[in-house]
């Protein structure tokens, strides 16, 4: 195939996302952490203005494990694959939107990915509430603030406080119902989360002299 | 088309010989979203990968989108993007939100922020 760093591959314009303006100069994040299979994607798809675009990082620790048959120490890489979309806001702000996979390892490089972010996203499915457990719990740890968007399947339905019994969600947190395939239900959501941070309680600061 | 996952089937060599195998130092200045400029054209003999970046980065363009167009992980994006910015071939945008350093935990963004991210949704 061909490369996308080679002379001509870099230039492929029928390829490339519609260029950002000029004036463009503040970037922003929003990540939606979620299991396997629960529509991070396709809400990314469904609110973006770009076809989702996947990258990768890689955090090598050296000399963490050592390698039983050669006795030397050898490295090992954490390795974390995230989908992201983009939503120009104006002529200065643009929207990235990260899908990232809620699993152990991920939590690794949320500093060195996702400082920064506005805020987070949970998305579940109603059917398999407690993969949701580990990414609410990191959540909380870092105290990034967050809503839960139920994704629909059009399984049974369940009333918000079955899912927030099930989910042992702190009262304060938002949690919505959306349809990720939903570009209006999707974009609900993130003005949801908007909104929640808005009225996030502010960090105790000292006040200024006067 | 089948597209190759980023650093996964790289083999370590030709990650660093992009790099000439320097690590991350200098490089965490940018953040997945802060935005590259452009500051010249790419010239002659530049590594492919540095005129790479030049050209999809006349507009404003996000590290973590260059790492995608590159099919390379953001930490190598890093490196060749602080090569370039050294030499002063790129000026980089970084994020206005309240952003503490890589490990301090969560801040509040700030308010007018906030409040154009939902007048930017709202008018989707």
């Amino acid at each position: 195939m061909d490369s996308a760093i080679s002379e001509q591959g870099a230039d492929r314009p029928d390829d490339r996302p519609p260029a950002l303006r000029s004036t463009a100069d503040n970037g922003l994040k929003i990540v939606i952490v979620g299991g396997f299979g629960v529509g991070k994607t396709t809400m990314v798809r469904s609110v973006s203005e770009i076809r989702p675009l996947n990258t990768e990082e890689t955090m090598t620790k050296a000399g963490e494990a050592v390698d039983d048959t050669a006795g030397v120490a050898t490295k090992t890489a954490t390795t974390v694959a995230f989908d992201f979309g983009r939503i120009t806001l104006d002529a200065h702000n643009v929207l990235y939107l990260f899908g990232a996979p809620g699993q152990e390892r991920f939590w690794f490089l949320w500093d060195r990915l996702f400082s920064g972010t506005l805020g987070a996203v949970v998305l579940v499915d109603t059917r398999r509430l407690a993969d949701s457990w580990y990414a609410i719990d990191r959540l909380e740890h870092h105290g990034t603030p967050f809503v839960v968007a139920c994704n629909d399947f059009g399984g049974p339905a369940h009333t918000p406080e079955q899912v927030r019994e099930a989910l042992d969600l702190p009262e304060g947190v938002p949690l919505v119902f959306c349809d990720a395939r939903s570009r209006e239900s999707s974009k609900d959501v993130l003005i949801s989360l908007i909104q929640h941070l808005q009225a996030y309680p502010a960090p105790l600061t000292p006040e200024p002299a006067p | 088309m089948s597209r190759r996952r980023p650093g996964r089937d790289d083999s370590p060599d030709r990650l660093y010989t992009l790099t000439g195998g320097r690590s991350s130092s200098g490089s965490d200045v940018f953040d997945l979203v802060t935005l590259i400029v452009a500051e010249c054209d790419p010239v002659p003999g530049m590594q492919s990968e540095h005129a790479a970046i030049l050209r999809m980065s006349r507009f404003p363009t996000a590290v973590v989108e260059i790492a995608a167009e590159l099919e390379l992980p953001v930490s190598i994006v890093r490196i060749l993007l602080a090569d370039l910015l050294g030499t002063g071939r790129i000026s980089a945008r970084h994020p206005r939100t309240a952003h503490g350093s890589a490990h301090s935990s969560y801040r509040l963004p700030d308010p007018d922020i906030l409040e154009q991210v939902l007048v930017g949704l709202r008018n989707l």
